[in-house]
């Protein structure tokens, strides 16, 4: 009997090794398909005094991105197919989300703020929960995709002065540059997101993209790269590469751009912030924008003519 | 006897000194025009172009308005009246000696946007040639070249309202060509082909004149937005141009 049963139990142990081994081999020839696996480079980032190793992501990437974003980062994951918009594709690193220049890389930090937020309007997911460390090797991790990350830094991320007091004036010339600077285009009169250009945007990769509607959301509205007031200056002067909202660092300056983040504010109605608090005080109404006198030698002929500028 | 020591000291000074000057002026100066030759074209389409569709532009009134009575249709194909096949850009894609490829001509073009449309609709340049975006319209751009990603040159994304200064401009390595759209204008394409060397943009004639080309073998390649690539040999010697003529086949 004893002997019966050692057989017995070689023979199981024997199928059962034979059966992994068939096992193993089935699931591993779709994986490596034609492509050949990808090699994990040493790619590193650093955020704050945190060091992240792309080696030590590779299962994190695998269990919580890959499924979107792609075994190869080339947002081809199985789930990409339902999702609008689509995952980013690491493969090109062009990222929405920077402090620093329109056509330049993103800091490490900035790719750590994202996964951390979550994008609002996609299906990006906040991942705070995997902590930071994790976070900062995923960071390193998503470099591995495109050969941009080692022959490049990061852009000089862009200095943002200083917020200057709400006041009713700072909205009305918030507006006034929305109208001149025709953000309501794409954004709509009231940030709707229903301008006359709304309905024909693309993405680089041509698929349709809308822009984002102020108005929609509660108090907690987010946006896309973030949440507060610097966030908001840091989308309209870097711009979200790889969509159509382009940089406006070129024509706005610092303090201009503070007056249309107050105006923008006061698009979300639903907020409850400085700006509706301002604007209600002055009882709803933005008046309009009087261009200040705009340099010393031209004062002399605004005074001849008082009450004559436009 | 001394006479004749100092005479022949003298001519040996010259001899050198006229040998250096030989020697040092054709680096240094910049190939004078009688020492290069050129490559002159035409291009021509074989077949029936696409139809060029018009370009509704009721959604910006003051393009609508300029463009009333002479309206605009996309400008994928153009065939000039005599068959000739404009907006191709001409370039030398093998030969240049080093010495050509780098020198970068001292002229900065302009890429203009007026009446919704990019003016013109194929520019060439050349590597780390600045060239100026200008808006000529009384409302905004946004200026969003596309180049091929995880190459030298970077997507990016700029908004001009009207009145701005010209963006100074500059694309890092070659590429033929970029695709450049403005996302409020849906209709507006236009392409950057960046390449080292000499250039050219083909007419409404489809007629084209590479200039200040040293002489010696080259490839010369014809690149069309619908048509892709095509390319050919030439001999160039110095003073008169040599002729590579290209001819299309519409799709």
């Amino acid at each position: 009997m004893r002997v019966f049963k050692s057989v017995y139990g070689c023979a199981g142990v024997l199928i059962l090794v034979v059966a992994a081994g068939v096992a193993a081999l089935a699931q591993e020839a779709p994986e490596v398909g034609p492509k050949a696996p990808l090699a994990v480079k040493p790619m590193q980032s650093h955020v704050g005094s945190m060091t992240g190793h792309a080696a030590a992501a590779k299962s994190d990437y695998r269990r919580y991105c890959a499924g979107c974003h792609g075994d190869y980062g080339d947002s081809n994951g199985e789930n990409a197919v339902w999702l609008d918009p689509k995952p980013r594709d690491f493969t090109i690193a062009t990222f929405k989300c920077r402090s620093t220049p329109t056509g330049t890389l993103p800091t490490d930090e900035d790719l750590f703020n994202t996964i951390g937020r979550g994008v609002t309007n996609s299906n990006m997911p906040i991942w705070n929960a995997l902590g930071p460390q994790m976070r900062a090797d995923l960071v390193a991790y998503i470099k591995i995709f495109s050969p941009r990350w080692e022959k490049e830094k990061a852009g000089e991320p862009i200095k943002i002065p200083a917020e200057p007091p709400v006041t009713i004036e700072s909205i009305a010339h918030g507006k006034a540059l929305f109208t001149k600077l025709e953000c309501w285009k794409c954004h709509g009169l009231h940030g709707e997101g229903d301008g006359p250009s709304a309905a024909t945007l693309t993405d680089s990769k041509d698929l349709p993209i809308r822009p984002y509607n102020f108005a929609a959301g509660k108090n907690d509205s987010r946006f896309k790269c973030g949440d507060t007031n610097q966030d908001l200056y840091k989308i309209f002067m870097t711009g979200l590469d790889g969509t159509p909202m382009p940089s406006f660092a070129d024509v706005i300056q610092p303090n201009d751009a503070w007056d249309l983040v107050h105006f923008l504010r006061t698009l979300q109605v639903n907020r409850h912030g400085k700006e509706n608090e301002v604007l209600s005080a002055a009882h709803g109404v933005i008046p309009p924008y009087v261009e200040k006198t705009p340099a010393p030698a031209a004062a002399p002929s605004d005074n001849k003519s008082p009450g004559g500028g436009n | 006897m001394k006479a004749q020591y100092k005479f022949a000291l003298t001519a040996c000074a010259l001899l050198i000194v006229g040998l250096g000057l030989l020697f040092w002026a054709p680096t240094t100066r910049p190939v004078s025009a009688a020492a290069t030759g050129g490559i002159t074209g035409t291009i021509k389409l074989d077949g029936t172009p696409p139809r060029q569709k018009p370009i509704d532009m009721s959604k910006e009134p003051n393009c609508a308005k300029e463009h009333a009575s002479n309206p605009v249709t996309t400008e994928t194909v153009v065939v000039g009246p005599k068959g000739g096949l404009k907006w191709v850009v001409v370039y030398i894609s093998e030969g240049l000696d080093a010495g050509t490829a780098n020198q970068v001509p001292p002229v900065k073009p302009k890429w203009d946007q007026k009446g919704c449309q990019y003016i013109p609709h194929v520019i060439a340049l050349d590597v780390n040639q600045h060239f100026e975006v200008v808006n000529s319209d009384p409302h905004s751009h946004n200026i969003h070249p596309l180049p091929k990603p995880n190459g030298a040159n970077h997507e990016w994304n700029r908004s001009q309202p009207p009145g701005t200064p010209p963006f100074d401009q500059v694309w890092a390595g070659e590429e033929v060509a970029i695709p450049v759209k403005c996302n409020v204008h849906p209709w507006m394409h236009g392409y950057m082909a960046v390449v080292k060397g000499p250039t050219a943009v083909s007419d409404e004639n489809g007629s084209y004149t590479i200039k200040d080309l040293p002489p010696g073998n080259y490839t010369v390649s014809a690149w069309q937005e619908v048509y892709g690539n095509q390319s050919q040999k030439v001999t160039v010697a110095a003073g008169k141009p040599a002729t590579a003529d290209f001819t299309f086949k519409a799709k």
